[in-house]
C-alpha cells in the first residue's frame, strides 16, 4: 500500500488472463471458426484424391495407356490417343513458348529493363495470365482453324501455348533478375558484352528458376481443356496432326455426361492420370525451386 | 612497340580480352533477337484483340447493343441476347467470391498470425495450392458426381423450409448455381489466400507488436489492426479471384446446368459467357460464330477491367507500404 502512494495512486487492473473474460471467449470463438474454415477447406482436395484413386484406381490397367476410346456400348477399351495428344500438343505449345518467354525475358529483366517496351510487354504479359483460358481457343479457332480450314493438333498447340508464354516469361524474368549483380558485374568486367555475359554467366545461373516456370507453364497447360475444345476438338483415332486431336481433358470432359457406366468410368481413369501428370510436375519444380535456395 | 604488347598479351594470366567483331555481331544479333520477341509479346496480345474483335464486327454491327439486353437465343429464328449469360456470369462469380473470399481470407490469417508450428503450416500451404493445380475438367466432374448428390439433401431442405426466400425460390434438380459457386470458390480460394498472406506477411512486425503491447488479445489484434493495414493487398486479391471465376470455363460448362433464364435462386440452373462460348462453339455456322465472337469480346471487356482494377489496387498498396 505504501508502495503504491509513493508512485501516485495507481491502480493497476489485474494483468492476469481470464478465461471467462468476454474478450477471451471472443477471442476463442473466433480461433475456432478459423480452425473449422482451415480444416473445411481441405476437404475439397482429399475428397477430389479420395475419389479419383477409388473410382479412377479401379479401372487403372495397361489397357488404358494402348487402346482407343470403347464405341457407345463395348465393354474395355483406353485413351492411348488421348495420352499421346496431350503429350504432343503440350510439346507444341512448349517448343513454342519456351524460346519465346525466355527470349523476351531476357530483353525485360536485363538488356533493357527500365525502357519503354519492357514496361510495355510485362504489362501485356500480366494481361494474358489474366485471360480466360477460352479466349485463347476462341483466338486459335479464329487465327488458326478458320485459316487452315479444319481442326488441329496444331490449333490445338498455339491454343496453349498462349497461356504458356506469359507464364514462363514472366517467372524467367524473375531468375533472371535473382542473378547477384557481383557475377554480372565480374563477367563485365573481364570484357564480355552484354550477350555473352548472358549466355555464359547469367543464364546458367538463373536456369533452375527458368526451368521452375516451364514446368508450372507445363502442368498448367496439360490440364486445360477449355482452349482445346475447339481447336483440337476430339478423336477416337490415333494421333494425326493434321486431323482433329484427342487429348485427357476433352475425354474427361465428353465422356463425364455421358449415360454409359463404361466412359464414366474412363472419365475418372484419364482424371487420375491427368492429375498423377500434373502434381508430379509441380513437385518436380518445387524441388528444383528447393535446391536454388 | 606492337610486339611488346603483343606479349603482354599473350604472358598475362588472364581471361579478359577486348571484344572481337564476331563478339560484337553476336551481340547485336543477340539483343536484336531478344527485342524482337519482347515486341513480338505485345503485338501478339494485340493481334489476339484484333483477331476476336475483328470476327465479331459483323455481329456487333447487326446486333448492335440489343444483344447486351435481349434475352432470347434462337438459332432458327436468328435472334441472340446475352443478358442471362452476363447475369449468370456475375452471379456465379459474386457467390464464388463471398464464398472463396471468406475462407482464403480466413486461411491466410490462420497462416500467418503465428496460429501453428512453422512446419505445419508449410504443409497447409502446400495443401491449399495444390488445390490450384487440380485441372478444372477435374473439378467438373467431381461435382457431377461427388458434390450434386451430397448438396442435394441440403438443398432440398432449404427449399422447403425457406422456400419463400428469393434464394431458395426452386429446388435443385441435378446442375445449377449453386454446386457450380463452390466449385468456383474452391477454385479461386488458392488465389485469394496466396495473395492475402503476402498482404499480411508485409505488415511490419512493430505494428503488431504495438497491437499486443496495447493489451490487445490476438483477434482484437488481427480485426482491428492487421486487417485494416492489409485491407488494400487484401482486396486487390479479391478482386484478382473474382477476375479468375469470371473467365473460369470447363467447371461451369459441367456444372451450372446451361439455361438460358435469369433467377435469383441458387438452385435454379443458368448459364455463363464461357460456357456459352464452350457449348456452341463446335457446331456453329458462321454468322453464329460471329455472334460468340461478340460474347467472347463482352467477356474479354469484363475481364480485363477486373484485372487491370486489381493489379492497380496491389501495386498501389504495394508502393504505399514501402514509403
Amino acid at each position: 500500500m505504501k508502495n503504491n502512494s509513493a508512485t501516485g495512486s495507481l491502480e493497476l487492473p489485474n494483468l492476469n488472463r481470464q478465461p471467462f473474460e468476454s474478450r477471451s471467449l471472443k477471442s476463442v470463438l473466433l480461433s475456432s471458426i478459423t480452425v473449422t474454415a482451415a480444416l473445411l477447406a481441405c476437404i475439397p482436395l482429399f475428397s477430389v484424391l479420395i475419389m479419383l484413386l477409388y473410382r479412377g484406381g479401379k479401372r487403372l490397367s495397361l489397357e488404358l495407356f494402348y487402346a482407343l476410346p470403347p464405341t457407345a456400348f463395348e465393354t474395355g477399351g483406353g485413351f492411348g490417343n488421348a495420352i499421346a495428344g496431350t503429350l504432343f500438343m503440350v510439346g507444341i505449345a512448349a517448343l513454342i513458348s519456351i524460346p519465346f518467354g525466355v527470349l523476351a525475358a531476357i530483353y525485360m529483366a536485363e538488356l533493357g529493363p527500365d525502357s519503354k517496351m519492357a514496361e510495355t510487354a510485362r504489362f501485356c504479359a500480366k494481361t494474358m495470365t489474366g485471360l480466360p483460358s477460352i479466349l485463347a481457343g476462341v483466338f486459335a479457332y479464329a487465327a488458326v482453324v478458320l485459316v487452315m480450314g479444319h481442326y488441329s493438333s496444331w490449333a490445338g498447340g498455339i491454343a496453349l501455348s498462349l497461356l504458356m508464354i506469359p507464364v514462363v516469361m514472366l517467372t524467367a524474368e524473375e531468375a533472371i533478375k535473382m542473378v547477384p549483380n557481383p557475377m554480372k558485374e565480374a563477367a563485365y568486367g573481364m570484357g564480355c558484352t552484354p550477350s555473352q555475359s548472358m549466355v555464359k554467366i547469367i543464364l546458367p545461373v538463373a536456369m533452375p528458376g527458368i526451368i521452375t516456370g516451364v514446368v508450372l507453364a507445363v502442368a498448367r497447360a496439360a490440364g486445360e481443356t477449355a482452349p482445346l475444345l475447339f481447336t483440337a476438338l476430339f478423336s477416337d483415332y490415333w494421333l494425326q496432326p493434321n486431323e482433329p486431336t484427342a487429348s485427357l481433358a476433352v475425354l474427361i470432359y465428353n465422356y463425364s455426361g455421358m449415360p454409359f457406366e463404361n466412359q464414366v468410368e474412363l472419365a475418372w481413369a484419364a482424371s487420375l492420370i491427368l492429375v498423377l501428370m500434373v502434381f508430379v510436375l509441380n513437385i518436380v519444380s518445387r524441388a528444383i525451386g528447393e535446391r536454388t535456395k | 612497340m606492337a610486339n611488346d604488347q603483343q606479349s603482354v598479351w599473350e604472358g598475362a594470366d588472364t581471361l579478359s580480352k577486348p571484344a572481337t567483331s564476331g563478339d560484337k555481331l553476336f551481340d547485336r544479333l543477340f539483343r536484336g533477337l531478344t527485342y524482337t520477341f519482347t515486341l513480338a509479346t505485345v503485338l501478339l496480345l494485340a493481334y489476339i484483340l484484333y483477331e476476336i474483335c475483328g470476327k465479331a464486327l459483323p455481329a456487333i454491327s447487326k446486333l448492335g447493343f440489343s444483344y447486351l439486353y435481349s434475352t432470347t437465343w434462337d438459332v432458327n429464328a436468328q435472334h441472340f441476347g446475352i443478358l442471362p449469360e452476363i447475369w449468370g456470369t456475375l452471379y456465379s462469380s459474386l457467390l464464388a467470391l463471398i464464398l472463396g473470399g471468406f475462407f482464403g481470407i480466413t486461411i491466410a490469417v490462420f497462416l500467418t498470425q503465428d496460429f501453428l508450428p512453422h512446419k505445419v503450416q508449410v504443409v497447409l500451404k502446400n495443401i491449399i495450392e495444390l488445390l490450384a493445380a487440380i485441372p478444372s475438367v477435374v473439378y467438373g466432374l467431381w461435382g457431377i458426381y461427388v458434390l450434386i448428390p451430397l448438396i442435394r439433401p441440403l438443398a432440398d431442405y432449404l427449399h422447403a423450409h425457406f422456400g419463400w426466400i428469393p434464394f431458395f425460390s426452386t429446388s435443385l434438380s441435378g446442375p445449377g448455381m449453386f454446386p457450380a459457386a463452390l466449385v468456383l470458390a474452391i477454385m479461386i480460394l488458392p488465389t485469394v489466400a496466396a495473395i492475402s498472406q503476402d498482404a499480411f506477411l508485409a505488415i511490419p512486425h512493430k505494428t503488431k507488436e504495438a497491437a499486443y503491447g496495447m493489451g490487445t488479445t490476438r483477434w482484437e489484434a488481427i480485426l482491428r489492426v492487421l486487417l485494416p493495414t492489409a485491407s488494400g493487398g487484401i482486396f486487390g486479391a479479391l478482386v484478382l479471384g473474382f477476375g479468375r471465376a469470371l473467365g473460369e470455363t470447363m467447371a461451369l460448362a459441367m456444372l451450372v446446368g446451361n439455361a438460358n433464364q435469369i433467377s435469383l435462386s441458387v438452385f435454379s440452373p443458368a448459364d455463363t459467357l464461357a460456357a456459352l462460348l464452350a457449348l456452341n462453339f463446335p457446331e456453329a455456322s458462321d454468322y453464329e460464330i460471329s455472334v460468340l465472337m461478340y460474347a467472347a469480346v463482352i467477356l474479354l471487356l469484363i475481364t480485363l477491367l477486373v484485372n487491370v482494377a486489381g493489379a492497380v489496387i496491389i501495386a498501389k498498396t504495394n508502393s504505399g507500404g514501402k514509403k
